[in-house]
């Protein structure tokens, strides 16, 4: 290769490495007599019908080439969702394939190889996504055809084969019960922490002195590890619920949902006052001036220039707090609260993987989807906000 | 050093978190209302202080591996021949920190088995999201002049690196493992559900036996470590920075 050598992408040399790994040195698929027994290992000839085993090969090495090399952006990300497509689609059939007929104790589930090649065309996937540049309105829409493509194989059935949808299954009214809880708990203690947040943080912007104290209690609430703080939470709420008349009424117990939402709300203050404070000191003082100078009164300025520009701040720490919210809300679980956590726990307690996997998959689409939306939300109302400020100077 | 109110209220917890480490049994009266039927009132199934000593030894070992390698990675993506990757790193660490602990440390079980190890695994991955992202902010915020004037006294890359340029990120770097230091704890507290031996064994016991007094004992010592080694690293974090501050403006 001297005279016109060829340039590789060094990604592009990573992601092959990663993929090739992934075709030769691991399992596609395990397969497992049944839910409990550990699994043996099935290479992607094994697991999948020779067609599909060659189209599949064929698939990620045309991928795989494409990244090597040094060629056009939609290429690349054409080259990688195609691979994923491939993943996704065939690791239906693999199954299929590879369940006996008419047995149903026995499960198939992804296997090491399988997801060390989604890792390595989910790296080209995000990497030509970053380098494209999409607009706001382009990446929700891409969020929004990837979540009616998953939608639409689900719906086909042809993933139904595989243990983790059997977990499902088996306990589908429970799986959605858990999720609406789940749900409800992160949102529910956010709306309460951005009821409760932004006025505070508001005050703390007018009020100085109370700035420092209340940003260091909130600094100390969230550092305490969530179990911690759940358990903390148990001994006060169970007091009130005994004592206070009314309280076990509406909800209020030791353990279950109650310590979790105001452990949840506890953390979420945080990002939500610091925001609130952070974006209206960050609002300019010529602003004002000009506000105060058209006559103003201090709550119009409030509502209608210092809190719009500082929106887009405080969204941010709106998603900072719901993404991380979808997360420890899966630790609510652990004290009775309910969510996907649920099925973590009883999944490690069970050794049963998939029902860990059952919990965790939807856990971290959630937090993935939320944090797309809110950055894009994000981005949104800053280049609004940019351009009426450059419609009024 | 004057021992100021705040220094003495942290000097004073902690000797308080030492004293209900080493003799338990003292503060038995204080748990005791908590404890229904005769329970145990003092955690029995081994010792608060091994647990605690144990805590803190899986939090340090994953958090020096996942400083030393989110360095070296953060390094190699500043570089020039590592440029490529800087804007798939920068969206792999946003995309990482929405990966929830628990799912990272449920996920690590298939892949290890049961133990300490996918704990460490989970602790690793996890703690070098922060650590990576403040290097990174660190090592690309330099003040131009003073990589100039570096590069003006004719140090090489290696010298502007080690001389100039990660004594300059040291505060933002150290941050990052601030932050890491606090998400280690409270994941490996959620390690004992994968059999760890951590402190989060007092709490998920007492939570299986209805113990109050445990559950209490384990978050209350979590939460006061967690506290104090926060409250500790940002210390040190302002004492670097203000030498930093000095020393720049003694060679200005």
């Amino acid at each position: 290769m001297s005279g016109n050598r060829i340039r590789l992408d060094k990604l592009g040399v990573v992601i092959a490495a990663i993929a090739v790994c992934g075709v030769f040195l691991a399992p596609f698929a395990t397969f497992r007599a049944n839910r409990i027994v550990p699994g043996e290992a099935r290479t992607i000839f094994e697991a999948l019908p020779s067609w599909a085993a060659v189209t599949l090969l064929l698939v990620l090495a045309v991928a795989a080439i494409i990244a090597l090399l040094r060629v056009a952006l939609p290429w690349r990300l054409a080259a990688s969702l195609a691979a994923l497509a491939a993943l996704m689609l065939l690791v239906g059939l693999a199954a299929n394939h590879l369940t006996p007929p008419e047995n149903t104790y026995a499960r198939v589930s992804p296997a090491s190889g399988f997801w060390l090649l989604n890792f390595a065309f989910a790296l080209l996937a995000a990497d030509s996504f970053t380098r494209l540049r999409l607009t706001p309105v382009a990446r929700i829409a891409v969020l929004a055809l990837a979540a009616l493509a998953v939608a639409a194989i689900l719906y086909s059935g042809s993933w139904n084969g595989l243990s983790i949808l059997k977990e499902y299954a088996n306990r589908a009214d429970s799986f959605w019960a858990e999720a609406t809880k789940h749900v409800t708990l992160a949102l529910g203690s956010l709306a309460a922490a951005v009821v409760a947040g932004i006025p505070l943080g508001i005050l703390c912007h007018r009020v100085p002195a109370l700035r420092d104290a209340v940003l260091n209690v909130l600094n100390i609430i969230q550092t305490i590890p969530s179990i911690a703080l759940f358990g903390i939470l148990i001994a006060p709420l169970g007091w009130i619920a005994v004592h206070v008349p009314g309280a076990a009424e509406i909800g209020i117990r030791g353990i279950g949902a109650a310590p979790a939402f105001v452990a949840l709300f506890l953390y979420s203050l945080l990002p939500v006052v610091a925001n609130t404070v952070v974006g209206l000191a960050g609002v300019p003082p010529a602003a004002n001036d000009a506000a105060r100078g058209v006559g103003m009164t201090a709550r119009q300025r409030l509502f209608s220039i210092e809190f719009p520009l500082a929106f887009p701040v405080i969204l941010t720490g709106i998603r900072i707090v719901l993404v991380q919210n979808i997360g420890l809300a899966t630790i609510a679980a652990l004290i009775g609260g309910g969510g996907f956590g649920v099925f973590v726990f009883q999944g490690i307690g069970q050794t049963a993987m998939d029902l860990v996997l059952l919990g965790a998959v939807p856990t971290v689409v959630l937090a993935f989807a939320a944090a797309i939306i809110l950055d894009a939300a994000t981005e949104m109302t800053a280049f609004n906000g940019a351009r009426n400020e450059a419609v009024t100077a | 050093m004057k021992l100021s109110l705040p220094v003495f209220l942290r000097l004073f917890v902690l000797a308080l978190l030492i004293c209900f480490l080493v003799r338990p049994d003292w503060f038995e009266p204080v748990f005791k209302p908590l404890t229904q039927n005769n329970a145990p009132v003092i955690y029995n199934h081994g010792s608060l202080l091994t647990l605690t000593l144990q805590h803190l030894r899986i939090v340090f070992i994953a958090t020096s591996a996942a400083a030393a390698v989110a360095l070296a990675l953060a390094i190699l993506v500043t570089r020039p021949i590592g440029a490529e990757f800087l804007p798939l790193s920068r969206s792999l660490v946003n995309i990482g920190q929405t990966f929830p602990p628990v799912a990272v440390l449920a996920l690590a079980v298939p892949a290890i088995g049961f133990g300490e190890k996918p704990t460490l695994i989970a602790l690793f991955l996890y703690g070098l999201l922060p650590i990576f992202e403040n290097a990174l902010t660190g090592l690309t915020n330099l003040p131009v002049a003073v990589v100039e004037a570096a590069r003006g006294v004719g140090m090489n890359e290696r010298q502007r690196l080690v001389k100039v340029e990660l004594p300059l990120a040291l505060p933002v770097i150290l941050a990052g493992i601030r932050l890491s230091v606090v998400i280690s704890l409270a994941t490996a507290t959620i390690g004992s559900t994968v059999a760890a031996k951590t402190l989060g064994e007092v709490i998920i016991a007492g939570l299986i036996s209805n113990n109050l007094a445990f559950v209490l004992q384990g978050g209350l010592i979590v939460g006061i470590l967690a506290v104090l080694i926060y409250d500790g690293l940002s210390a040190v974090e302002r004492m670097l920075a203000r030498r930093m501050g000095l020393s720049v403006a003694r060679a200005a």
